[in-house]
């Protein structure tokens, strides 16, 4: 069976460590935040201008002055800050941020990856992705491992307009999690009930099954 | 202290000099912060031809969007438009340019312009279309590319208190672009919910000190929030 988006958020929260900090786009990475393990502190930096994002408010609590990089209304944490966008940002370009986790429509054995613009649809911009990819050691994308068509979304290179340029390292599907090495993809971990064949006949890109390749467990 | 006084008592003052095909710098992030009543004064006075510079366009109705109704934007330089159906048919019939921005490059762009860096190399953007054109240095085996700074005729920027010298501090997530937009307007006009007398606010807790303000004005605002979500 595929992961659903909270396997996948649970999955990815096994990479977590406590003392991160850690930016978590929209979608399936801000689920993460309901997997963090209860024995570690970890901050949540939100790109707008706050680290150390909170639970949403409670109705008593809501206010139009406090939300998060989805513009969703938030709280802000015991030991919170909050500042401007150029500082913001600064903790992400100068790689300050431990883990960043967001998504995207294509990622390729260079480690590129494609996640803001499908030329000849609405273009909506890139927001904080180009910044977030291109200041991180350590990302995370996740995304379906397949296209509802069917296309492979693990790719030789890249179709689509790039978000960064061989920033990617580790790529969680709904199929499987993979680590970009030389030019592939390593097939490390595979989705409870999806066998190894599956995802190679979905990964377009180069794929290398690891010796040690694990079935996830939930 | 007259000279010292930022204060101004009608929007009208507010934006006085304000004409046509300017650029104007606007903080905010999606609604939270936005400068609510100094957009819709710009709407009144009807100039067009703006560059608008600001992390988004409102939505419809609201925000920045208000200017799109009367076509008074002819660019804008913003991070992420896709909350706003007037905004995208206005693109798309190619009434409306946009330059696309990472809003890391957008917010140094404003931070250089108001320091006096005319322009800063960043890895943001490398290997992508916002390369295009753009010079590509390495340093220390990385590629970067450069990003020229952001200034405008006007900033408008929404604060929370300020006093009579034009001192500055912002409330909550409502900071985002502000200070910045603040810093690099060469008339920079901010909004307040409260104006207070000097010496409430702490010298070390001002966000944006009033040498980069050139006039303050008291407003009420809706705050409309864009996503509201609650505790279950």
């Amino acid at each position: 069976m595929a992961l659903t988006r909270e396997q996948m958020a649970q999955r990815v929260a096994r990479e977590l460590k406590d003392g991160y900090y850690v930016n978590l786009g929209i979608g399936i990475p801000t689920l993460v935040a309901n997997y963090v393990p209860t024995d570690m502190d970890v901050m949540l930096q939100s790109e707008n201008g706050l680290l150390g994002m909170g639970e949403f408010p409670t109705e008593g609590q809501l206010d139009a002055d406090m939300i998060n990089a989805g513009k969703q209304t938030v709280t802000a944490r015991t030991g919170a800050s909050i500042f401007n966008s150029a500082e913001s940002f600064a903790m992400i370009r100068g790689g300050h941020v431990d883990l960043t986790v967001l998504g995207a429509f294509e990622v390729d054995v260079e480690g590129n990856i494609a996640s803001w613009m499908i030329p000849g649809k609405l273009v909506k911009g890139m927001g904080g992705a180009m910044d977030l990819v291109a200041g991180a050691d350590n990302i995370i994308v996740t995304m379906t491992h397949a296209s509802k068509d069917g296309e492979s979304k693990l790719l030789p290179r890249c179709s689509l307009p790039l978000t960064g340029a061989g920033c990617i390292r580790k790529v969680l599907t709904d199929l499987a999690y993979l680590e970009i090495e030389n030019g592939a993809f390593i097939l490390r971990e595979t989705a409870p009930g999806v066998s190894v064949e599956e995802i190679i006949e979905k990964t377009a890109g180069k794929l290398i099954v690891a010796d040690d390749v694990k079935e996830m467990t939930f | 202290m007259a000279g010292l006084d930022k204060r101004v008592a009608t929007y009208e003052q507010a934006l006085e000099g304000l004409t046509d095909n300017m650029t104007v710098l606007a903080g905010g992030f999606g609604l939270c912060g936005i400068p609510e009543n100094l957009i819709g004064e710009i709407k009144r006075r009807g100039v067009k031809g703006l560059t608008v510079v600001s992390n988004n366009c409102g939505v419809d109705g609201f925000g920045l969007g208000v200017l799109l109704e009367d076509h008074q934007i002819r660019k804008m330089v913003a991070s992420y438009v896709g909350e706003n159906a007037e905004f995208e048919r206005q693109l798309l019939s190619g009434e409306l340019e946009v330059e696309l921005t990472p809003q890391g490059t957008l917010a140094e762009k404003m931070r250089a312009g108001g320091a006096g860096i005319p322009a800063f190399f960043t890895a943001t953007g490398y290997g992508t279309p916002v390369a295009d054109g753009k010079e590509v240095r390495e340093f220390n085996g990385r590629k970067y590319i450069l990003e020229e700074a952001i200034t405008g005729d006007f900033a408008i920027v929404k604060g929370w208190k300020a006093d009579h010298y034009g001192n500055v501090v912002y409330r909550n997530t409502a900071q985002n672009f502000n200070p910045l937009a603040a810093t690099a307007g060469k008339i920079t006009v901010v909004e307040v919910e409260e104006i207070v007398e000097p010496g409430v606010l702490l010298p070390s807790e001002i966000h944006t000190p009033g040498i980069y303000v050139d006039r303050v004005i008291v407003g009420t605002f809706e705050k409309r929030i864009e996503k509201r979500t609650v505790k279950a």
